[in-house]
């Protein structure tokens, strides 16, 4: 490969989209070249997908300019961008799961004859010879929601490489493949890249980055961090610049001994509605004044088992106990008031209603606190909405203020408040440092550890290695479900954690079940 | 070059602030401007007696759009209530007329108060219907009160054999007199059905606001997933809100039959179309979790006052239909701007302070 300097075809120029409540991009200078890999990577919530989305035309930039070939254009819609001759494999797979792979692959510019029906036959034959170049054995035919995720996957790669793009975008292409799929995208990528496309490829696996990138640019919180030729630059260097010099502050520990065992969970289940077990009978324990991190990969069932604990699936199997008390109220509720709490992952969906104000949004799980009879006293909603905002430092002018209007570490924060004032024993938190900026994080993190010192039990899932390992007691890892390493402070290494969270991801036989 | 930009973007952020104002008090605006308008226009508007019966015209509306008001902060809408305020209205109708028989040759009859409780009982319970069609059954929203409109409504036109029940004065000998008070009586000057309002709508604006029931329904309605996860029994709130709808429904079922001393099944067709438009009109947000009880309520006066002035102006009915019309789509239209106004103001402020 001659990494001789190929042209610029498309530029962002001091590109920033704000989403309410946070920034996702700032401020971002982004060069994609012909003929090459433009490789894309960051931690969760960098904001590549959203770079991605504006490229695409999905999102349009709150600010910036976008250059096509010099020249700057805007796209109203992803339509548009289509027409320009870019075209994007989504992560979230978009796709019509009642319409055939041929279907799928031609909607919106289907192949008509001269009476406008549709020519199915054409576009069976088409389709086919894309897929053909997959090597999946997709027939035309067959219906999307027949097909495994993988093949989706591949499909919705089939229609991206039917543009004939000049500009081709791949957010994580491979998060569902096999190993032998990914060496026939690579295939189809270098034959792609022969024929002078420029491609962007977003991905968390390094290993793959490194073997087919030209290009690489790092995104930290929203920012451009780096960029540079992939031949001039190692592991060590993407680390570096996606976690950042400025080493995170996760506040020390203290040094405190937890006390007894406040929570117990055993042999919990949870059915996937595919089959098979979402959750696969995980057991542990917890002990008041402990922080408990659950490490793993996207998927690997943490939020699912939270989901399990705080009584959300019906369907679940499992006991628990609250300070050795078996725990019989099945649901969320009458759990929350048994002293368990969760700080859900997804902020906007689960944590906040973002049309309510900040101290509603505070009080919400904890009104009966603030009744007599059924009549809420304003003061001691306000004693308590003062207290919070006081004690997790949330910066708001007027706690009357709709919550959207926060930056998304304060939002955080509201989360973190409503839980805490729920008077919880066990605080479950889901991802409690995504998409905050630095600031908030270490808020956050001292946070955890001060109610720790209280003597609450934390149960946290991150996907982070610099933080399970900097701010737990112990380390448990899940895999695929399951609950796959527990490890003392003291014993976990990063690489045993990696290892652990990788067990059962291997390149998995078609067709049959991968675990017993 | 980066200054120039910032400097228009506030500028326009105060200019949206005045603007932003101005269209959250539309309703208000729109109220003052209909009454100053009519009071110029059509004579006698402003006399006492005339804004007495406007008040018991608009308060029937006010009714419904109170409950419509709690379901659609919810996320949802409820279809059935002028069905409901016919069923209740024959039902009431029934009881002064016929009472109960048991069918071992007694026949019970109910004094008025205690006929006035079955109804709105029948109200509350029909409504409980389409809440747990809506929370156990997972039907739609809209299809479950469309389906129990027509049940309803059928019902009603049985139970009479789609006649009227005429002639409600009820018999003093079987304690069944007095069913006109709530129609036709009055308390200190002041028609009873307006008190009743008065009473429901003091009662609902304070539940909105002071109690967790009324936190709750405005958290399910602006995340559900939110609000379950915040531990509020979601399927109680849904239930409770199309519960009241129904009971205000019966309520105004009783007051029509009282006026008329009749009960006539077809009574509150389309009913359901100027709760909406009052509670729509009153800033309540058909995506949920926005609207108040004192919007809705101004709203049902704007579009009580521009139909009777209509008339008495002597505009046409069909006009008066096309008028009403673009009223509410006005406010939709405003509705929206002021909604984007706001947002773009906060986004822009972001961005230029990240």
């Amino acid at each position: 490969m001659t990494a001789a300097d190929h042209d610029v075809i498309l530029k962002l120029e001091d590109v920033s989209k704000v989403y309410s409540g946070t920034v996702a991009v700032k401020r971002a200078n982004f060069e994609v070249r012909k003929g090459a890999v433009n490789v894309l990577v960051g931690e969760n919530g960098a904001g590549k997908s959203t770079l991605m989305k504006i490229i695409a035309g999905v999102e349009q930039p709150t600010v910036g300019r976008i250059l096509l070939e010099g020249e700057e254009v805007s796209f109203s819609s992803s339509g548009d961008a289509v027409n320009r001759g870019i075209g994007m494999v989504f992560q979230e797979l978009n796709l019509f799961g009642n319409l055939t792979v041929a279907e799928n692959i031609f909607a919106t510019r289907e192949i008509t004859n001269r009476f406008r029906k549709i020519d199915s036959r054409e576009q069976d034959r088409r389709a086919a010879e894309f897929l053909e170049r997959l090597e999946a054995g997709i027939r035309p035919d067959m219906l999307v929601e027949d097909l495994r995720i993988g093949q989706q996957q591949l499909v919705e790669i089939a229609k991206a490489v039917s543009l004939d793009a000049r500009i081709l975008i791949m957010d994580e292409p491979t998060s569902a493949l096999s190993a032998a799929e990914v060496e026939i995208l690579f295939k189809v990528i270098a034959d792609l890249k022969a024929r002078g496309v420029a491609i962007v490829y977003i991905s968390h696996r390094l290993e793959e980055l490194i073997r087919i990138g030209d290009y690489i640019t790092v995104l930290r919180d929203g920012r451009i961090t780096g960029q540079e030729k992939m031949k001039n630059v190692d592991t060590q260097w993407i680390v570096r610049q996606m976690i950042g010099s400025d080493a995170k502050d996760f506040a020390k520990a203290d040094g405190h001994i937890p006390g007894e065992e406040i929570f117990r969970a055993e042999d919990i289940c949870l059915p996937r509605v595919t089959g098979g077990l979402a959750v696969d009978h995980v057991s542990l324990s917890l002990r008041a004044g402990e922080i408990l991190g659950i490490y793993g990969l996207m998927g690997a069932g943490r939020s699912e088992l939270f989901d399990c604990i705080m009584g959300r699936h019906g369907h679940a199997t499992g006991t628990i106990f609250i300070a050795g008390k078996k725990i019989r109220e099945r649901d969320t509720t009458r759990r929350i008031r048994r002293g368990l709490a969760l700080i859900p992952e997804d902020r906007q969906r689960e944590g906040l209603v973002s049309i309510l104000s900040v101290a509603s949004n505070l009080t919400l799980a904890s009104l009966s606190r603030f009744v007599r009879l059924f009549h809420i006293s304003g003061a001691k909603e306000n004693q308590a909405v003062t207290q919070m905002v006081r004690e997790l430092a949330i910066k708001v002018a007027n706690p009357a203020q709709e919550v959207s209007s926060l930056s998304g570490g304060n939002q955080q924060k509201v989360v973190i408040g409503k839980a805490l004032l729920t008077g919880p024993k066990v605080l479950l938190m889901d991802e409690p440092s995504r998409g905050i900026d630095v600031g908030a994080k270490a808020d956050v993190f001292r946070t955890m550890r001060k109610l720790s010192r209280d003597g609450l039990g934390i149960l946290f899932a991150t996907s982070d290695l610099d933080e399970v390992m900097a701010l737990s007691d112990r380390i448990a890892v899940m895999s695929n479900g399951k609950l796959t390493g527990m490890f003392d402070r003291g014993d976990a290494t990063e690489a045993a954690l990696v290892a652990a969270s990788a067990l059962g991801h291997g390149p998995i036989p078609h067709g049959e079940p991968a675990y017993d | 070059m980066t200054d120039i930009p910032a400097k228009a973007s506030v500028a326009s952020a105060s200019n949206g602030s005045v603007l932003l104002t101005l269209m959250k008090a539309r309703t208000f605006i729109a109220l003052i401007a209909v009454l100053i308008f009519f009071s110029i226009a059509a004579p006698n508007f402003l006399s006492a007696a005339n804004l007495i019966l406007m008040s018991k015209h608009v308060a029937l509306n006010a009714f419904l759009a109170m409950g419509m008001t709690f379901v659609i902060i919810t996320g949802g809408i409820d279809l059935s209530v002028g069905s409901i305020v016919g069923l209740c209205g024959m039902v009431a109708g029934y009881l002064v007329l016929n009472g109960i028989d048991l069918q071992v040759g007694y026949t019970i009859y109910f004094n008025v108060f205690e006929i006035a409780l079955i109804t709105l009982a029948v109200g509350i319970l029909i409504g409980a219907v389409n809440g747990l069609l809506i929370t156990r059954l997972n039907v739609a929203p809209f299809i479950a009160t469309l389906g129990v409109l027509y049940v309803a409504r059928g019902l009603a036109l049985l139970s009479s054999d789609g006649r009227t029940f005429p002639n409600l004065v009820g018999k003093p000998d079987l304690g069944t007199t007095g069913f006109g008070f709530l129609g036709a009586g009055r308390l200190f000057g002041l028609p009873v059905s307006i008190w009743i309002l008065v009473v429901v709508a003091l009662g609902a604006a304070y539940l909105a606001k002071y109690t967790p029931l009324g936190r709750h329904i405005f958290a399910v309605g602006g995340n559900e997933r939110a609000a379950r996860i915040s531990g509020v029994r979601v399927n109680m709130v849904k239930m409770f809100v199309y519960m009241f709808s129904g009971f205000c429904a019966a309520i105004v079922g009783l007051i029509i039959s009282s006026e008329l001393m009749a009960s006539h099944p077809a009574t509150g067709e389309s009913f359901e179309l100027n709760a909406i438009a009052a509670a729509v009109l009153g800033g309540t947000s058909m995506s949920g979790g926005r609207g108040t009880i004192g919007g809705t309520i101004v709203g049902a006066f704007v579009i009580g006052i521009l139909s009777d002035g209509l008339v008495m102006m002597g505009v046409s009915s069909f006009w008066q239909m096309v008028i009403k019309g673009l009223v509410i789509i006005v406010a939709v239209v405003v509705d929206q701007a002021q909604r984007r106004l706001q947002q773009r103001v906060t986004l822009m402020q972001m961005a230029k302070a990240g």
